[in-house]
């Protein structure tokens, strides 16, 4: 007890009468409105720096002066101040605000996107006056006109609030909007030609408090009384943003993004919030499709599932368990993951399962060290970032670390083989070869001695305690060894450092924490070490541990691979080897494919089943951090369109087995109770307030951090509101947050009761007979019961602890006791030493992602497809001059693999002896090039007249043909 | 001529050194890109970004709020006449009328030589010498018709050159005083750079 605790640490204020307690420094709007009274406002946002612009927070204040007219916005908080909203002046104040507004406001609401949620109509209505003296000739433009391939702008609506204007420079960084002219004559608009093409230019029109800035994709499509939303969580990166899904007619047309206090603040980026494009798309998977000769074409259900059984079954039998496989699961929920892994392991028998790619780091490392939180992250003072470009692959993390570095403090210190978007602000940017960043680590823990003033002074930054790490891959055409090397490194150094995961599928995370991984089991136990518990609980496990993504691949191509599942994976396109992605499908036997679109994997399958996807879906999905949040399901699947996890059963089912579960909620119950990390996150707890926000497992929060303890929940903060603080206060409120219980309605699923889900299911795919028996045999999920669970939480991710069996049938074994196994630690790998020599005429290749690619979500989104646009090899000028190239020339490109034409440009970005292309843009690319069995890719350059010597100057005439 | 010149982007080096952000340097080198082209043009304002790291957004929201900067191009000469009430009472219309005629364009509008640009303003705070008008932004206080065609002929024949430099000029007043004569205030930091 310190004598401290007498202080006052509030600050009292009287509004209209009543006396409220306020936080010091709190602004008198933000207090007024935790205290019930709402002032008027538009250009005020929580997430942003007050400027007073629009005036309509005008509000009497009396600080003992007499009262004055005072912008609530503006002021903060002082000991004694009286506040009248409503007094007469106040009143008076608005009228004349609203009046004044209105002045050069079409009033077209009839034809406007934000009529019926518009602020402006809602605040005339409820402050304003009933009549304008304004009689002369309203200002009119030329309406609306485009800011860029997604936003347009209205100017005369416009009422100059400074929101989108503020947004794009100061939580965005990016600012290509801007006030032009002054007076009357003000607008808002981009520099001629240079259109507002920002990542995150969706939310200005989210936050834009008038019906100014219209997003293409929604423009006209429905209005706001016709529209019907659930609360989501978007699985376009790992990120994990909360969002509104709203529908019209059983279409999606919007998300809008909620305030999260530990992730998304609010924000989308632009990739997220208008994707849904693609859940709509015509080219949809509508019915399961059989290849008959030649061609797929449509057939039913139970055809399309038996021959996946019989194919697969064959396969099995004639070629052993290890001879299939399944590759892909960061689409899916993690009640499908789990329930794929289940099948997998079980009735398949196989542990060749991986959800990544080769495009990921390896799942022990990522399960296994010690993680931070976003939160723990911005408030850590410095981190190291050792990954991808973040503004491209997690955009909304890129906004959280660029506002901590902005307006924080943050210090930044980025080990890449490239510039990236966050170079510029970081405090030391250091380039490494690529492969090499091992090494760069190494010397930078070791006080940068020897390395280079750079180094050293980087090295100064880091002070000698545990510090956060952003931990990716970098580049595709690097092996991850040496990102894991330096986690390694970084570990044994400062001990106690955090780990931020950079890895970018939707819920890759949750796909690694169900067991899709070789080796790892549900709740991020290794195949050793839950050997005992998972047998226990499924009856049986594959006896070694099994293939990733590169071993199956390598191994169907040695035709070793008999049958394969595609589970939403597109190697062809997505592996960064597409030669050794080709060499596999083709050789690998019976291949199944489980997406919603024809991909150029899935087109070479024997058979593909459709897939529902996002918003099509319940379920709970995973973030980078480990979190775990609701997904809601909106809209009906396509077709005969299914939810993965009841493929899973359905298929099981044909194969003969019983996979024991029947609803999501019984798929969640068992994870609860068989995969340690999730132990005590009951289905009952996703269900709360809390969960609103993403629940952390125990095995996450079980780090010491520097930082602030990660925030569970911060449903008290101010910004939390999403309603208030979004733009989204004038929706219908009809959220579905509480209510929408995890097992409900998947379309034609079973429902939340479990009662009737056999016959629902057995509906769902119109074979009644092969679900006859459905809830009987052993349910492993009803073992060990909650008490003990929860008790299990604390400790499960220490040690083993005992408790209840994790399943095993009924009564009986919930009497027996067994430990639960511990959850994994990272350990160094032992690796392979440093990458080969580089020889002087080749130049390594990195190859990064750009956040618009050729991936199925984009590609089938219309207004997002014609933004990925493909890129240049990227070049250092140096290295340009040296092989004789002018920028801008066309090159011949080459590796081990296959050669390439492109257009080679210099970048200063890129340093000597590197090349860069941005990986699974449209067309050929670096997936070409790579050879994923080698540690890194080097290539070389030539230019591509074969008659000119090089170091002419001929190549400009390519250019010009380029 | 549109980005800065070679020598103009040696002097906006100069000018940002003198700020200690260099954003503050962003109205002075306007009036460069202005002094160089006679108005701004958008890939002088896309340069100045360049220079000053910001966005060319950024630079024309700047450049757009101030009057004086033009962004279209202007005649040698800017014109402007008062029509406000003080010059409207003393002949400041029929002025107006009469510079329109004697330069053969309109108000807004800029002679097919490119030597003079016309433009209509509001009271340029010279009431009591009615009627007036400016021509880069020099006064002509009282002026007839006939003063006026006689200013025309001489500007035509370079006559006034030294008075009245081109649209866009500036002077640098400051900058050449020579340092002496700030005697004392050099030390609390005002000391102009000469040259
Ligand atoms: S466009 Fe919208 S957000 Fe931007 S200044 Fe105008 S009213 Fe405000
Ligand atoms: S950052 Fe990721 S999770 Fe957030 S909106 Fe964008 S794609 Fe979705
Ligand atoms: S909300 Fe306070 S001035 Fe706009
Ligand atoms: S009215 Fe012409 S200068 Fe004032």
């Amino acid at each position: 007890m310190s004598e401290q605790t007498e202080v006052k640490t509030t600050v009292s204020i009287t509004i209209d009468g009543r006396t409220v307690e306020a936080q010091p420094g709190e602004l008198l709007i933000a207090a007024a409105e935790r205290a019930g009274t709402y002032i008027p406002r538009f250009c005020y946002h929580p997430r942003m720096e007050p400027v007073g612009m629009c005036r309509m927070c005008i509000v009497e204040v009396d600080t003992g002066r007499g009262p004055a007219l005072q912008p609530s916005c503006m002021i903060p908080v002082a000991e004694g101040m009286t506040v009248a909203t409503e007094s007469p002046v106040t009143k008076k104040a608005q009228d004349g605000v609203l009046e004044f507004l209105l002045i050069n406001h079409p009033l077209d609401c009839p034809v406007c996107d934000k009529g019926g949620e518009c602020p402006l109509q809602d605040q005339t209505l409820a402050f304003g006056p009933g009549e304008s003296r304004f009689v002369e000739e309203k200002r009119h433009y030329a309406k609306p006109i485009p800011l860029s391939d997604l936003v347009y702008m209205d100017r005369e609506r416009c009422i100059l609030c400074d929101r989108c204007t503020r947004f794009s420079k100061e939580v965005a960084g990016d600012p290509l909007i801007t006030f032009i002219n002054r007076g009357n004559a003000t607008e808002v608009n981009t520099f001629p030609d240079d259109p507002f093409a920002s990542y995150f230019s969706g939310n200005t029109v989210q936050i834009c408090p008038v019906g100014a800035l219209l997003a293409r994709p929604y423009r006209f499509k429905a209005r706001p009384w016709d529209l019907d939303q659930v609360e989501s969580t978007c699985t376009a990166c790992a990120v994990g943003c909360r969002m509104a899904v709203q529908s019209s007619s059983n279409t999606l047309v919007r998300h809008l993004g909620i305030d999260v206090d530990p992730v998304n603040w609010g924000w989308l980026c632009d990739k997220g919030r208008f994707d849904f494009e693609a859940v709509n798309a015509e080219e949809r998977l509508r019915a399961p499709l059989v290849r008959k000769g030649d061609e797929l074409v449509e057939t039913s259900w139970s055809e399309a599932l038996t021959a996946v059984a019989e194919g697969l079954g064959a396969a099995r039998d004639r070629h052993g368990a290890s001879s299939l496989a399944v590759l892909g699961g960061a689409r899916l929920a993690n009640e499908d993951a789990y329930v794929w892994s289940k099948l997998a392991r079980t009735v398949l028998g196989t542990d060749n399962v991986d959800a990544q790619l080769g495009d990921g780091l390896p799942a022990a490392a990522v399960l296994g060290l010690p993680r931070a939180t976003i939160d723990a992250a911005c408030a850590a003072g410095t981190v190291i970032l050792l990954g991808p470009d973040i503004k491209e692959e997690l955009p909304v993390l890129y906004l959280r670390l660029r506002d901590a570095v902005v307006h924080k403090g943050l210090r930044l210190v980025e080990l890449s083989p490239t510039e990236t978007s966050l170079s510029r602000l970081a405090a030391a940017s250091l380039r490494h070869r690529p492969g090499e960043v091992a090494q760069l680590m190494g010397a930078l823990l070791s006080g940068g001695r020897g390395a280079g003033p750079e180094v050293a002074e980087a090295a100064s930054l880091l002070g000698d305690g545990p510090v956060v790490c952003v931990l990716g891959r970098a580049s595709l055409a690097e092996s991850p060894d040496s990102a894991v090397a330096a986690a390694a490194t970084l570990l044994e150094a400062r001990p106690g450092s955090t780990f931020l995961s950079a890895l970018r599928r939707g819920n890759v995370h949750g796909a690694l924490d169900m067991g899709l991984a070789p080796g790892i089991l549900p709740g991020r136990v290794t195949l050793a070490d839950g050997r005992d518990w998972f047998t226990s609980a499924w009856g049986s496990l594959p006896e070694a541990e099994g293939l990733d993504a590169t071993g199956t691949l390598t191994a169907a191509a040695a035709g070793e691979i008999r049958g394969l599942v595609l589970l939403g994976a597109d190697p062809l396109s997505d592996f960064p080897d597409r030669d050794l992605a080709r060499r596999g499908l083709a050789a690998a036997g019976f291949v199944v494919a489980v997406d919603a679109f024809l991909t150029d994997s899935s087109r070479l399958a024997d058979v593909v089943l459709p897939a529902a996807i996002f918003g099509e879906r319940d379920g709970t999905t995973t973030n980078l951090e480990g979190r775990i949040s609701r997904l809601n399901q909106k809209v009906t699947a396509p077709g005969s369109a299914r939810v993965d996890w009841m493929i899973a059963v359905e298929l099981a089912s044909r194969m003969g087995a019983d996979l024991g579960v029947e609803s999501l909620e019984e798929i969640w119950d068992e994870i609860e109770r068989c995969a340690p990390s999730h132990a005590g996150l009951t289905s009952d707890r996703l269900r709360t307030a809390e969960a609103l926000d993403g629940l952390l497992p125990a095995a996450t929060l079980d780090v010491e951090t520097e930082g602030p303890p990660p925030t569970m929940s911060q449903v008290d903060e101010p910004g939390s509101n999403a309603a208030a603080s979004q733009g989204m206060d004038h929706l219908p409120g009809n959220v579905q947050t509480e209510e929408s219980a995890l097992g409900s309605g998947t379309g034609s699923g079973p429902g939340p009761e479990g009662a009737g889900g056999a016959d629902s299911m057995a509906a769902a795919f119109g074979a009644q007979g092969d679900t006859a028996d459905y809830g009987e045999g052993t349910t492993p999920a009803e073992g060990g019961g909650e008490a003990e669970a929860i008790a299990r939480t604390a400790d499960a991710a220490t040690e083993g602890t005992t408790v209840g069996e994790p399943s095993g049938g009924g009564t009986e074994g919930a009497a027996e006791e067994r430990r639960a196994p511990r959850t994994i630690r990272f350990a160094r790998p032992g690796g392979p030493g440093g990458p080969p020599r580089l020889d002087s005429y080749s130049l390594r290749l990195v190859a990064s992602r750009r956040l618009y690619d050729a991936g199925t979500f984009v590609a089938h989104s219309p207004s997002l497809a014609p933004l990925a646009v493909g890129a240049p090899l990227r070049v250092n000028p140096a290295d340009l001059e040296r092989l004789g190239l002018t920028s801008g020339s066309r090159i011949r490109l080459s590796s081990s693999r296959t050669t390439l034409v492109l257009v080679a440009e210099a970048d200063l970005g890129v340093p000597r002896g590197t090349a860069a292309l941005v990986f699974n843009q449209p067309g050929r690319g670096a997936a070409d090039l790579i050879d994923a069995t080698t540690a890194v890719t080097d290539v070389r350059l030539e230019t591509l007249a074969e008659a000119s010597p090089v170091g002419s100057r001929s190549s400009r005439r390519e250019a010009s043909g380029g | 001529m549109a980005r800065l010149s070679p020598e103009n982007e040696v002097l906006a080096g100069q000018i940002i050194a003198r700020y200690p952000r260099s954003r503050s340097a962003l109205i002075p080198l306007l009036h460069v890109a202005q002094q160089q082209d006679g108005w701004v043009t958008d890939e002088a304002m896309a340069h100045i970004g360049e220079l000053l790291g910001l966005t060319p957004a950024e630079v024309l929201g700047t450049c757009s709020f101030y009057e004086m900067f033009r962004r279209e191009p202007v005649g040698t000469y800017l014109v402007n006449v008062c029509t406000n009430i003080s010059c409207q009472l003393l002949g400041g219309e029929e002025l107006l009328e009469h510079v329109e005629q004697r330069l053969g364009v309109k108000a807004g509008a800029t002679t097919a030589d490119g030597m003079f640009t016309v433009e209509d303003v509001e009271c340029i705070a010279a009431c009591t010498e009615a009627p007036c008008l400016q021509v880069n932004y020099r006064y002509f206080h009282r002026i007839t018709h006939q003063g006026f065609d006689a200013l025309v002929d001489d500007l035509r024949a370079g006559r006034r050159s030294d008075e009245i430099p081109p649209h866009g000029t500036t002077t640098r007043l400051r900058q050449t005083i020579p340092a002496g004569r700030w005697a004392g205030v050099g030390a609390v930091g005002l000391a102009p750079e000469v040259g």
